[in-house]
């Protein structure tokens, strides 16, 4: 697969050039810079009720009793909900694991124990947000504590068994094993061990929290969302067997969303009281999430541990495999999992052609917070664990950091390639994109800047971070885990009609949170049917009643440019075919004689007077449509399902093609340390980005930008901290420090273009990255520190106090690692 | 003893328009311009007074209106988002120049963004890097990286 500057990208397919590749004024922004945004919060509606929810202040508990009757005696109070109706009333929501992840029971609310702290307990609904609020301290809840586990080390021991219907606090379990990793270790020349690395929990905090408006209709027994929710689709498949009602009683509608980062997937279980309370107060009730509340009890990021690390080495630094144990912490429900224990092998070889790699997952229960998919999900992780490896083995080895990466990534003469666990990387160029990162970040002086910083006392690094965005699940994976889901494939939907007044219209089953997805609508439309994007209207959000819903529809796992787009592309196309022959007809000529132009089918070459505007189709379908003949009916109308081939899976060895697209991030820094603090500053960034034909680039770069600042926040600052009683210390934006203006340095920012052969407009999903700036950052410290006793970063989060202690004691990270002969 | 009154009648100007409201005495303003005047343009981001979405200005300066009590805007001249743009189809060359810039992904942050850059541009016209980012480190952005916002903000000084 060639690779592309992009100033000469060519699009792949055949479509009018013109607005695809251009960075058009996004639509969403008009309404959004003068506060016309429509969020959850701002729908209001007759006699609604605010939600406020009890939470238990344990870790882990018995419920001895729920007292709401001095709630319900408060003036204004209009009801409550307690964990014994919803047990009465709904079923546990499924699981996807297999024995025992399989048997836990997850109810909408806490039902006889509690698991973590802030888990809701009951719900208390009035008049305002303040007296509902007032009111949930006036619920009585006394609790018999139990033994709590905050630490996936000791869950695994099942001393304490958290969910006793499972009976173990493993969730799920199962070897990896592919290539042959014994042949790998006898044909190394090393083996470089690490005793244990530890990936850190946090979430992407969106700025807009969690909530809905929920409604509820006696007569037809159907219930309206208006929430942020950004996978509806599966977010029905979880409510409605639990609420004992069909999918399509559940609407849910999005409009503007504050933010989601995957961090509103597993709203259910809220969204599941709502709908309750609805029906029993019957009357509309808001439940607008608190800050501390979202930190504490919403989602959180998978924590993963990686033990018994051992890597298999040549003496010229060709890396053959690698075998691991993977601990990975849920907290305290499986909500979205075991499913990470499975997305993380969509990126198993990260950007290295190494063949035998074996990994042994777990996954288990904690008493912290349940955790959701978080930008970058379950990937991230993994590919923090390969970036270690690299960067571990290179210090270990006296190896170049920059040699090894290049000798080991997959070439882009090997693209398409199959990994060892048959994935196939459908095209990159990763030494390019190396080599313009370390370009951009000054790479041949920083020998000079070196020891210029050591002169002022300052310690200097520079680190890399190797990672690649997969996007477009092959949910068929899921079966690797339990054979029996029935989840496969994926697919998003979309709708393009022509209306009367010759208005291009769009529905899509996606659910944006900022990702400008009405604008990149607009531009393939426009050039798929020849007309300006200001002819396109998209309309906003999502509503599971418009006709653009498919069973995987929303916005998650960096797919919309291929997805959505793809939908889109397909119900354009079939609108434009459709133009052609209706135009055809009314001006009696062959259809190849038809064009569709500037907002008209017009003859080519033809006179002036034999083009038709858009306005006159529109109105011969919807409005003047005697003359048509008999045996003719076009719509103008049309609705495209977009589903990826992926075929079946090897469930028994683990392999297929688990997703259909790969971008790369490659990101560079230069940071400094303190000597004496261990404070960290940046002195410079790069990241260079290469997702395929690029629809809108300056949304493409904001996206850098964006996951470049999370993976910042989350390598320096941003950790969800528990002390040994399960208690979470860091539930706000003052203990949970997320980054501020003055700490993001400037980003430089490039990006190259090597299509995708495999996706209809040659795009790749890429808004999650792959968390390139939590692997440079923790490589650039590496580096910085080598001087001082040669410590070895093995947290994924290195606050300052952290560095201050590798300063201090490098020793003791030091005793973490070892080379042994082969 | 008497008991302290728990609401008060408060009058203010909000973009020009003025309101009167009887409020509970603990009432947020920014509760009580979200829910009670319905100018939903401000955002609650947080409940520690860290995010700064909830931005507005208060007799010219910028305040997070989650952190002033209704009853203590009484006889106050407020500026919200909404009062930003000169007319509904014209915008003030700082929100141009936000669009311009892709300054903003999802939106929610923006308005907080645009009242603290607006105070900013209010007594400095032309800003350095350094001085926005300064000025906008009360507000938090999850999507952009600030790196646009700050840019939009100093080239707005520069064209002005």
């Amino acid at each position: 697969m060639s690779t592309t500057e992009t100033s000469t990208t060519a699009a792949p397919t055949e479509l009018q050039k013109g607005h695809i590749g251009q960075s058009i004024p996004r639509k969403e922004d008009k309404r959004l810079v003068q506060g016309q945004g429509i969020f959850f919060d701002d729908v209001r509606r007759h006699g609604m009720g605010y939600v406020h929810f009890v939470r238990s202040p344990h870790a882990h508990a018995k419920i001895l009793s729920i007292d709401v009757s001095a709630a319900l005696e408060l003036d204004g109070v209009y009801g409550t909900l307690t964990g014994d109706e919803v047990a009465i009333q709904t079923d546990p929501f499924f699981e996807m694991s297999t024995p025992p992840g399989a048997n836990i029971k997850d109810y909408a609310l806490a039902v006889g124990r509690v698991r973590f702290m802030g888990e809701p307990v009951a719900a208390v609904v009035a008049r305002t947000r303040e007296l509902a609020r007032d009111a949930a301290e006036l619920v009585e809840v006394e609790y018999e504590p139990l033994d709590v586990l905050v630490d996936a080390r000791e869950s695994v021991k099942d001393e304490t068994v958290m969910h006793d219907d499972a009976g173990s606090n493993v969730v799920w379990s199962g070897v990896f094993d592919w290539g042959d990793w014994e042949a790998a270790k006898a044909e190394a020349d090393h083996i470089v061990k690490i005793d244990e690395l530890h990936f850190h929990r946090f979430s992407s905090t969106p700025l807009e929290c969690s909530g809905a408006l929920v409604e509820y209709e006696k007569a037809s027994g159907q219930w309206t969302l208006h929430c942020n929710h950004q996978m509806p689709g599966v977010g029905a498949i979880w409510m409605a067997p639990s609420l004992r009602t069909g999918i399509d009683k559940l609407r849910f509608i999005t409009r503007d969303i504050g933010g989601g980062f995957g961090n509103k997937i597993c709203l259910h279980p809220y969204y599941v009281t709502l709908c309750l309370l609805a029906r029993k107060l019957n009357r509309p009730v808001n439940w607008t999430e608190w800050r501390t509340d979202q930190h504490t009890a919403n989602a959180h990021g998978n924590e993963r541990w990686f033990h018994d690390v051992e890597v298999a080495v040549k003496s010229d630094g060709t890396m053959l495999g690698f075998n691991v144990k993977a601990l990975d912490d849920c907290g305290a429900f499986p909500r979205y999992e075991p499913l990470g224990c499975i997305i993380w092998a969509q990126v198993t070889a990260g950007c290295y052609g190494w063949r035998n790699i074996r990994v042994d997952f777990t996954q288990v229960t904690t008493n912290k917070s349940p955790v959701s998919p978080n930008r970058g999900y379950s990937r991230m992780q993994h590919l923090w664990l390969t970036e270690r490896i690299i960067d571990i083995v290179a210090t270990e080895l006296d190896l170049d950091r920059v040699e090894i990466r290049k000798r080991n990534y997959v070439k882009t003469e090997q693209m398409p390639y199959e990994t060892p666990n048959g994935c196939v990387y459908d095209s990159g160029d990763y030494a390019r994109c190396l080599d313009i990162a370390l370009d951009l970040i000054g790479y041949d002086t920083i020998e000079e800047r070196r020891a210029e910083a050591a002169a002022r006392g300052k310690l200097l690094g520079f680190g890399i971070g190797s990672t690649l965005d997969s996007g477009t699940n092959n949910f068929g994976q899921s079966q690797m885990l339990n054979p029996e889901l029935q989840f496969s494939g994926n697919n998003e939907a979309a709708t393009v009609k022509l209306d009367i007044f010759g208005e291009l219209v769009v529905t899509l089953g996606t659910v944006p949170q900022g990702q400008g997805h009405e604008t990149t609508a607009s531009q393939v439309v426009a050039d798929i049917v020849g007309c300006s994007p200001d002819q396109v209207n998209v309309r906003q959000g999502h509503d599971t009643f418009f006709n653009s819903n498919a069973g995987f529809s929303g916005t998650y796992a960096s797919q919309f440019a291929v997805t959505g787009l793809g939908a889109v592309k397909g119900a354009a196309d079939a609108l434009r075919a459709e133009m052609i022959q209706l135009a055809a007809a009314v001006l009696q000529c062959e259809e190849g004689q038809i064009e569709l132009a500037d907002g008209f089918a017009r003859i080519k070459d033809g006179p002036a007077e034999a083009a038709l505007p858009f306005m006159a189709l529109g109105a011969i379908v919807n409005a003047n449509n005697a003359f048509l003949p008999p045996d003719f009916n076009p719509t103008l109308n049309h609705r495209f399902v977009y589903r990826p081939y992926f075929g079946p899976v090897d469930v028994e060895k683990k392999m297929g093609k688990l997703t259909l697209t790969y971008s790369t991030q490659i990101h560079a820094c230069v940071l400094e340390v303190d000597r004496e603090t261990g404070v960290v500053e940046i002195v410079d960034y790069a990241a260079v980005d290469d997702c395929g034909v690029r629809i809108h680039p300056q949304i493409v770069e904001g996206q850098v930008h964006g996951a470049t600042a999370h993976a910042i926040g989350a390598a320096l600052h941003e950790e969800f901290i528990y002390d040994e009683d399960g208690q979470l210390l860091t539930s706000n934006f003052y203990d949970y420090h997320v980054p501020h203006a003055l700490d993001v340095p400037a980003l430089k920012t490039s990006a190259i273009e090597s299509p995708s052969p495999f996706t209809p407009l040659g795009s790749k999903g890429m808004g999650e990255g792959g968390g390139g700036g939590i692997h440079c950052i923790g490589s650039a410290i590496q580096d910085a520190l080598k001087p001082v006793g040669k410590p070895i970063v093995y947290d994924s989060c290195n606050p300052y106090h952290r560095v201050w202690s590798m300063l201090q004691d490098p020793e003791r990270t030091r005793a973490n690692v070892e080379v042994v002969p082969a | 003893m008497s008991q302290p009154s728990l609401s008060r009648s408060i009058a203010v100007e909000v973009n020009g328009e003025v309101y009167e409201r009887e409020v509970d005495a603990r009432r947020l303003l920014v509760h009580f311009i979200r829910d009670d005047l319905d100018l939903t343009g401000t955002h609650v981001g947080c409940d520690t007074g860290n995010c700064g979405a909830c931005t507005i200005h208060l007799d010219g300066q910028a305040v997070k209106s989650c952190m002033v009590l209704a009853v203590q805007a009484d006889g106050s001249k407020l500026r919200t988002v909404e009062g930003l743009a000169p007319s509904d189809d014209q915008l003030s060359p700082l929100q141009q120049s936000f669009s311009a810039h892709h300054a903003l992904q999802c939106g929610y942050c923006t308005p907080g963004m645009l009242m603290s850059a607006s105070a900013l541009l209010e007594q400095n016209p032309r800003p350095t890097e350094e001085e926005a980012r300064k000025a906008i480190q009360g507000n938090i952005c999850r999507c952009t990286g600030y790196v646009n916002i700050v840019e939009a903000i100093v080239s707005t000084g520069a064209s002005a």
